[in-house]
C-alpha cells in the first residue's frame, strides 16, 4: 500500500491577533512511511505553526482556517478530543527544539521517561523503569542508572537532548515531528544527535517530519524537503534535487546566503531586492486568489 | 610583529568564588589557561569554539570586562592589563563590542538616536548634539538603516535591524579594534548574509581590526583571515583560514570541520567521523 502516514492538505491559517494575517497558505505536502521529510525556511516561514497544528497545540491566537491533516487516512482536525488523544502522544511524538525547557526541572529524569510509559502502553512501574533503561540504552548512553536519578540540570544539552529522543522514540510513535532538534547544540554533539535520530527512525520504520533554518542539517538527514516562505511551498522534491539543481528562485537565494567554509568566495550574497518584490507578488498573488476565487 | 594591534600573552581567567576572606585562594576554577592571542591592524581574527571552550571570557578579557588572573594584554603596544577606570577611558573609544543579543544590549526606554548620539558626545568626537547627530546619519546612511530610525525603538525593530544598529554603535565611535560576539547567531541565513557582508567592508573601508567570535566555522572561513581555535580554554590551534580549514594540524579541529554539515547530499557524513558519546553531564 502506498498511502502515506501524513498527509496535509491544503492547510491554511491566520494569526487572530495581527488582523487576520495569513500564517500558513494552502500548504500540503505528504510523510510516507519510514520517510524523514524536512521543512525547510526562515523566521516567518510557519514552519513551526505547521509543527504545532499536526501535534494539536497551534497557539489560541492562531486559527485554522482551511485543508485537512490526515494521519493514516483520518482526518486528525475533524477527530473528537477523546480521539485525537488516543493519537497523539502514542502514534505522533515530538523532539522539542529546547532540550533547557522540555524537560521538567524538579523531576527526576526516570518519572519523566515512566510517565508515558505507563500511561500511554500500560506498563507497571518496574516494567516502565526497565524499558526507560533499555531506552537509555538505545540513545547510546553509557551509564543509563546515573542518568535515570539525575535532575535534568545535571545533564549536559546533549545528553537532555537524547533523553528527549529516548522518551519520544520510546512510545514506538508512527511519526516524530523534531522541531529545530539540535538547533541549541555544538556541531559535534548535533551531529551525534542527527545520526541518532536517524538510525532510530531507520530501526523502527518511523516517519519523521524535521524542521529546520538549516539548510546543511536537512540535508544530511532528510529523503525529501518541502521549502516555506510566509506559509507558501515554494518547492518540493527529493533532498538531492532542491539542492543541487533548485527550480524556485527562493531556494536559490537561500543556497547563496548560506555560507560555506570549503567555498569560502561564494555564499553570503545577500537577496536581491528584486527577488524580495517577485516573492511577495507571489504571495499577494495567492492572496488574492484565495479573497476572490476564479471562477469556472 | 610591526603592525600588531591587540597582543596577549599566558592569559588566564578565573571565574566563581573571587577572593573573598574565607574562600580559598586557589579554589575559583580556571576557564582560560594561558592563552596567547594576537590581532593586527585592519586584521580579522576568528575565534572559534564550542561552548564551554572559553571564547566569549577570552573576549571580555582582551575588552578590560573581566580581570585576568594572569597574563598581559598590550594594545597599540602599551601594556593594558591592569589599568584602573580612569587610565581605561580612552581606551573606551578605540576598543568596542558588538554583543550577541541586540536586543538585551540596546536599552529599550532609549530611542535609537539617543543611544548613538549620547557616545559620540561623551568620548568628545562631536562639540554640540546637532553635530552628533550629522556624524550618526552618515553611520546610519554606511549601514543600511533609515535616517528616521533614531526616532525609534529598539523593540520596533527587526532583528537585522537591531544588529545593524549595535554595528552603527560600534563604529560611530571610529574604534581601531572591534568585538563581535556570536553577533549572527540568532539571524535568518539572508539576514545574517547582509550584516557580515556589511561588517566586511566596513572592516576594510575603516581599516578595522575584528575578533569575532563564533560558534559557526563557514561564517568564519567567510570572514576571517586568521582563526584561533578553542578548546576548554586553550588555544587548540592557530593559523590563516586558508591554511587551518584546508590542512588542521590539530585532531579537534579536523573534528569540529567535520562536524560541519554542508548543504550538499552525502549518504556516508552521518557515519563518518565525531566521537559516537560524550556522556559528559556538563
Amino acid at each position: 500500500m502506498n498511502a502515506p502516514r501524513l498527509a496535509v492538505r491544503d492547510l491554511s491559517a491566520v494569526s487572530l491577533r495581527d488582523g487576520n494575517r495569513p500564517i500558513l497558505r494552502g500548504v500540503s505536502l505528504s510523510v510516507d512511511i519510514g520517510e524523514v521529510h524536512g521543512i525547510v525556511g526562515e523566521s516567518g516561514a510557519g514552519k513551526s505553526t505547521l509543527a504545532k497544528a499536526i501535534l494539536g497545540i497551534i497557539p489560541s491566537q492562531v486559527k485554522l482556517t482551511g485543508g485537512s491533516i490526515e494521519f493514516e487516512g483520518r482526518d486528525l482536525l475533524t477527530l473528537s478530543p477523546r480521539a485525537l488523544r488516543a493519537v497523539l502522544g502514542r502514534d505522533i511524538a515530538l523532539v522539542p527544539q529546547d532540550p533547557s525547557t522540555a524537560l521538567n526541572p524538579s523531576r527526576r529524569i526516570d518519572a519523566q521517561l515512566t510517565d508515558g510509559l505507563r500511561r500511554k502502553r500500560g506498563l507497571s512501574v518496574r516494567q516502565a523503569r526497565r524499558r526507560a533503561r533499555a531506552l537509555l540504552e538505545e540513545v547510546q548512553i553509557r551509564d543509563p542508572e546515573r542518568v535515570l536519578t539525575s535532575y535534568p540540570h545535571q545533564l549536559s544539552g546533549g545528553m537532555r537532548q537524547r533523553v528527549l529522543i529516548a522518551a519520544a522514540f520510546g512510545l514506538e510513535p508512527k511519526l516524530v515531528i523534531a522541531d529545530e532538534p539540535t538547533t541549541a547544540l555544538d556541531v559535534t554533539v548535533q551531529k551525534q544527535i542527527l545520526r541518532l535520530i536517524r538510525s532510530l527512525q531507520e530501526r523502527h520504520g518511523t516517519s519523521v517530519l524535521f524542521v529546520s533554518h538549516d539548510l546543511g542539517v536537512v540535508a544530511k538527514i532528510c529523503d525529501r524537503l518541502t521549502v516555506l516562505y510566509m506559509g507558501r511551498v515554494m518547492e518540493q522534491g527529493s533532498t538531492a534535487d532542491v539542492l543541487t539543481a533548485p527550480r524556485h528562485a527562493y531556494t536559490k537565494a537561500l543556497l547563496a546566503a548560506n555560507p560555506r567554509y570549503d567555498r569560502p568566495d561564494t555564499g553570503l550574497e545577500p537577496t536581491s531586492p528584486e527577488l524580495i518584490a517577485a516573492l511577495r507578488a507571489e504571495i499577494a498573488a495567492f492572496d488574492a486568489g484565495v479573497a476572490e476565487p476564479r471562477r469556472g | 610583529m610591526a603592525d600588531d594591534l591587540l597582543v596577549a600573552r599566558g592569559l588566564a581567567v578565573s571565574y566563581g568564588r573571587s577572593r573573598g576572606l574565607l574562600a580559598p585562594r586557589q579554589s575559583a576554577p580556571r576557564v582560560l589557561h594561558g592563552v596567547d592571542i594576537r590581532v593586527g591592524k585592519g586584521e580579522t581574527v576568528g575565534i572559534v569554539g564550542e561552548s564551554g571552550s572559553g571564547k566569549t571570557t577570552l573576549g571580555r578579557a582582551l575588552l578590560g570586562l573581566v580581570e585576568p588572573a594572569a597574563g598581559s594584554i598590550f594594545f597599540g603596544g602599551s601594556d593594558i592589563t591592569a589599568l584602573d577606570e580612569r587610565a581605561r577611558r580612552p581606551l573606551r573609544r578605540r576598543m568596542q563590542m558588538i554583543f550577541q543579543e541586540p536586543m538585551s544590549s540596546l536599552n529599550p526606554r532609549h530611542t535609537i538616536g539617543r543611544i548613538l548620539v549620547e557616545p559620540v558626545l561623551l568620548h568628545g568626537l562631536a562639540k554640540s548634539r546637532a553635530a552628533a547627530l550629522t556624524l550618526v546619519n552618515g553611520v546610519l546612511d554606511r549601514v543600511g538603516l533609515p535616517r528616521d530610525t533614531v526616532d525609534r525603538y529598539s523593540y520596533e525593530l527587526s532583528g537585522g535591524q537591531r544588529q545593524r544598529v549595535g554595528i552603527a554603535r560600534a563604529v560611530v565611535l571610529q574604534p581601531e579594534f572591534v568585538l563581535a560576539d556570536e553577533i549572527v547567531s540568532g539571524l535568518d541565513v539572508s539576514t545574517q548574509a547582509q550584516v557580515l557582508h556589511l561588517l566586511k567592508e566596513l572592516t576594510r573601508e575603516m581599516h578595522l581590526a575584528l575578533a569575532f567570535i563564533s560558534h559557526d566555522l563557514s561564517v568564519v572561513r567567510s570572514i576571517c583571515q586568521r582563526v584561533v581555535v578553542m578548546r576548554e580554554g586553550r588555544v587548540v590551534e592557530e593559523g590563516p583560514c586558508e591554511r587551518v580549514f584546508a590542512a588542521p594540524a590539530a585532531a579537534y579541529t579536523r573534528m569540529l570541520i567535520d562536524a560541519i554539515p554542508l548543504p550538499v547530499v552525502d549518504p556516508g557524513w552521518l557515519a563518518r567521523g565525531a566521537a559516537t558519546d560524550t556522556t559528559g553531564t556538563r
